[in-house]
C-alpha cells in the first residue's frame, strides 16, 4: 500500500540578503491512510514550512531547493499550479493556527463555504449551501443552518477554529495539515477540537500531520512522531517509542522540560542554552552546542541509527533504553 | 501558617461603558416609559475572597474571560477593585497614606505575558531594569552599576548586554530583562500573569526553574496565573479554580489535582493533555463559556455540568469548605 503521503529528502531553503536559510533541511517522513504523525518541534525548527512546503504555499524568497512529496505516489513538487489548485483545498486541506487567517473578514460563511465548495464541484448554489451546513453540523456547531449567515467576527475563537475546520473537511480530504490549530484554544474547546479531528481519522481514512510544540497534545493524538530540530527531523518512531525511549539528547531535554512529567517543586531538566540561529548553523549536528552528550565525532555529519525497527533518531551518541 | 501577606474580601471589579450626556439621557427617557435599559456591564471579578501567606505560591487557573487577569492585576495594584478591600499585611490599601501606598505597591510587582509588548522598545536594558530602583532611591550614590549588574545575574542575564535594546534579544531572554525589572525595586510579592505561556518548552522549563530559585534565595510569594495546569500544579502550593469571574473551588496543590470536587475542575483536569497518556480518545465538555455579559444565572457552570440540578440555574453556590483547606462552590455538596 502507497502511503497517503510521503515526504523525502524535503529541503525548503530561503534565500535572503543575510544569506540563505535552511529552513528544511532534507527532511524525511510518511503518513499513511487513517494515521496522525505528530511533527513537533519549537520556534523555528521548521515544522511550520515542512506543511507549508507540502500544501505548496512557499513564497519567495523561499523555494523547494530539492526533494520529493509524494501525495499517492505524486511527485507535488513537479505539479504545475492548475493541479496544485486542483488538489488543494480538494484532497488536501490544511488548518492554520489562526483562523482569522484562512476566514474573509467581509464575507458571510455560507458565501465562503459555497465558493469553497464549487471551487472543486460542479453543482448548483442551493446544493452547496446544504452540504456547507452539514460540514458545519459535523464539527459541532450549534444550529449550523442559522449560523451560516454570519460573519467570522460573530463567532468566538473556537468556534471559529470550526469553521476553518469545516471548511477544510467540505471535500472529504484524504490528507489534512494541521499547523498548531489548538494552540490558541482553552483546554475545554481544545478537547473538542481533538475528538473532531480523531473521528475524521477514524472514520474518513484521513491521513493527519499534526504540526506542534505542544509534547502533552501529541501524546493524546499521534501514532508517530516526528521531531524537528534546526529544520531536521532528529528523531522519529512510533509515539510510544519516542516518549517512552527518546534515544536522541534532544527530544529527551524536551520531554524532561514538561513541567506535568516531573514532581511538583522539582528542578526541571532543562536544555541550556537556545535554538541555533538558522544563519549561523555550526558545522556538523545543530543540536551539540546544547548537548550534555556531545563529542569531536558530532562535528561531522551524524548518522542516523535505528535504536529499535522504525524508531530512527540521527546522532552519534544516542541515549539507549533510558527512559526521560 | 504564616502571617497574611496579601488579603482580598469581597474583591469585585465591573467594567462598564460610560455614557455621555446623550446615552443618559435616552436612557432616563426608556426607564420613564418603563423599559429597562440593557446593562452593559461586565462582573470580571465576582466577589471573590483570597488571602495569600507569606512564602506561599498560589496558582490561579481559568479559562480565557474568567477574570484571572484583572484579579492579578488588581493584586499588583494596577487597577482599582470597583467593590471591597485589599489588605497588604493587614492594611487596608485604600485607606493608607501616600508614601505608605506607595511602599506597599512597589512590594508587590508583576511579570507580565507577552515579553514583546511589555518592554519599553525605546529603552536600554540597563533604564529599563535601572529606572524605577532609582526613582525609588534605592541604589546608594555611586552603586548603580553593581546594582544593575547584581540585578541582571541574578535573572540569569549577561550584564554584558546592558547597553542593548529589547528587540536585540530572544523570547526567554526578554522575559528574564521582565523579572530583572519586577525584582529590581526588592519586592516581596509577584504576580505572574501568564509569565510562561508565550516560551518554547524547553526555554519554559528555564524560566520556572529560575522562579523556584528566586522563591528559594528571596523568600517570594507569587501569585501564579495561567492557563496551563502542568506549570500549576508543578509550582503551587495552593491552587485556585476560576470560572466566568468566580473562584469555584481552591486547595492545596495535591488535594485538588487528586480530589477535585466541582465539575468543572474535574472536566478541567481531566481534559489536559498529558505526556504520559497515549493514543486516547478525547472526549469534550459541552458548549461554549459564556460571554461574561451575560453570564447564565445561579451557578455559571450549570449550563454545561452533567449534574445540573434545578436549583443550579437559581442559586449560586457559596464558596465552602468541604475538607480542610479544601473549598468549593458547588450544590452537590449539599
Amino acid at each position: 500500500m502507497t502511503a497517503t503521503l510521503e515526504v523525502r529528502n524535503l529541503r525548503t531553503h530561503f534565500f535572503t540578503r543575510a544569506g540563505v536559510v535552511k529552513a528544511v533541511d532534507d527532511v524525511s517522513f510518511s503518513v499513511e491512510r487513517g494515521q496522525v504523525l505528530g511533527l513537533v518541534g519549537e520556534s523555528g525548527s521548521g515544522k511550520s514550512v515542512t506543511g507549508f512546503s507540502i500544501i505548496g504555499l512557499i513564497d519567495p524568497p523561499g523555494r523547494l531547493a530539492g526533494g520529493s512529496i509524494l501525495y499517492q505516489g505524486r511527485d507535488l513538487a513537479k505539479l504545475d499550479e492548475r493541479d496544485m489548485r486542483h488538489l488543494r483545498g480538494n484532497r488536501i486541506a490544511m488548518i492554520f493556527q489562526d483562523p482569522m487567517m484562512t476566514l474573509n473578514p467581509v464575507l458571510r460563511i455560507d458565501t465562503q463555504m459555497i465558493e469553497a465548495v464549487q471551487a472543486h464541484i460542479k453543482t448548483s448554489k442551493a446544493e452547496a449551501r446544504t452540504r456547507a451546513r452539514d460540514a458545519l453540523g459535523m464539527v459541532g456547531i450549534p444550529s449550523p443552518e442559522e449560523r451560516l449567515n454570519s460573519y467570522p467576527h460573530q463567532f468566538s475563537g473556537g468556534m471559529r477554529q470550526r469553521v476553518a475546520i469545516a471548511i477544510a473537511l467540505l471535500h472529504n480530504p484524504d490528507l489534512l495539515i494541521a499547523d498548531e490549530p489548538t494552540t490558541a484554544l482553552d483546554v475545554t474547546i481544545q478537547a473538542q477540537i481533538l475528538a473532531e479531528v480523531q473521528k475524521l481519522a477514524t472514520d474518513h481514512g484521513t491521513a493527519l500531520l499534526w504540526i506542534t510544540h505542544d509534547l502533552s497534545v501529541i501524546a493524546g493524538l499521534a501514532d508517530r512522531i516526528a521531531v524537528m530540530y534546526a529544520g531536521r527531523v532528529v528523531e522519529t518512531g512510533e509515539a510510544a517509542d519516542v516518549l517512552d525511549r527518546p534515544a536522541h539528547p534532544y527530544t529527551h531535554g524536551l520531554i524532561g522540560s514538561v513541567p506535568s512529567r516531573n514532581k511538583r517543586g522539582d528542578r526541571l531538566a532543562q536544555i541550556p542554552g537556545m535554538t541555533p540561529s538558522l544563519l549561523s548553523l555550526p558545522a556538523g549536528c545543530a543540536f551539540r552546542g546544547r548537548c550534555a552528550h556531545a563529542s569531536t565525532a558530532c562535528e561531522q555529519e551524524p548518522p542516523v541509527a535505528e535504536p529499535t525497527a522504525g524508531h530512527a533518531v540521527r546522532c552519534f551518541h544516542p541515549i539507549q533504553g533510558a527512559p526521560a | 501558617m504564616s502571617e497574611p501577606i496579601i488579603e482580598l474580601r469581597n474583591v469585585s471589579k465591573r467594567f462598564g461603558p460610560t455614557y455621555d450626556a446623550a446615552a443618559r439621557l435616552t436612557r432616563e427617557i426608556a426607564s420613564r416609559f418603563g423599559r429597562t435599559p440593557k446593562s452593559e456591564t461586565v462582573h470580571a471579578v465576582d466577589n471573590v475572597d483570597l488571602t495569600v501567606s507569606r512564602g506561599e505560591v498560589v496558582g490561579l487557573v481559568g479559562e480565557s474571560g474568567c477574570g484571572k487577569s484583572t484579579l492579578g492585576r488588581m493584586v499588583a495594584g494596577i487597577m482599582p477593585p470597583s467593590d471591597g478591600q485589599i489588605l497588604f499585611k493587614g492594611r487596608d490599601i485604600a485607606s493608607l497614606p501616600p508614601d505608605a501606598v506607595k511602599d506597599a505597591k512597589l512590594k508587590v510587582q508583576m511579570i507580565f505575558q507577552d515579553p514583546y509588548a511589555s518592554l519599553n522598545p525605546r529603552l536600554r536594558v540597563a533604564e529599563i531594569v535601572g529606572e524605577a530602583p532609582r526613582v525609588h532611591g534605592m541604589i546608594p550614590n555611586g552603586q548603580f552599576d553593581s546594582y544593575l549588574d547584581g540585578q541582571l545575574r541574578r535573572a540569569g542575564l549577561d550584564p554584558a548586554f546592558k547597553r542593548r535594546y529589547p528587540h536585540q534579544f530572544s523570547g526567554g531572554q526578554r522575559q528574564r530583562i521582565g523579572i530583572a525589572r519586577a525584582l529590581a525595586v526588592q519586592p516581596e510579592f509577584l504576580v505572574c500573569d501568564e509569565a510562561v505561556a508565550a516560551l518554547d518548552v524547553s526555554i519554559q522549563a528555564q524560566i520556572l526553574n529560575l522562579f523556584m530559585d528566586l522563591r528559594r534565595d528571596l523568600n517570594l510569594t507569587y501569585l501564579f496565573i495561567s492557563h496551563d495546569l502542568g506549570v500549576v500544579e508543578h509550582l503551587s502550593d495552593r491552587v485556585l479554580i476560576m470560572y466566568l469571574g468566580r473562584i469555584v473551588e481552591s486547595a492545596p496543590s495535591e488535594e485538588i489535582f487528586g480530589h477535585p470536587n466541582h465539575p468543572y475542575t474535574q472536566a478541567l483536569l481531566s481534559e489536559v493533555p498529558r505526556i504520559e497518556a497515549r493514543k486516547r480518545r478525547f472526549t469534550a465538555i459541552k458548549g461554549e463559556i459564556p460571554s461574561p455579559m451575560a453570564p447564565p444565572a445561579g451557578c455559571h457552570f450549570h449550563p454545561r455540568c452533567p449534574h445540573a440540578m434545578p436549583r443550579c440555574g437559581i442559586e449560586a453556590p457559596a464558596l465552602r469548605e468541604i475538607a480542610p483547606g479544601h473549598k468549593s462552590a458547588c450544590h452537590l455538596n449539599g
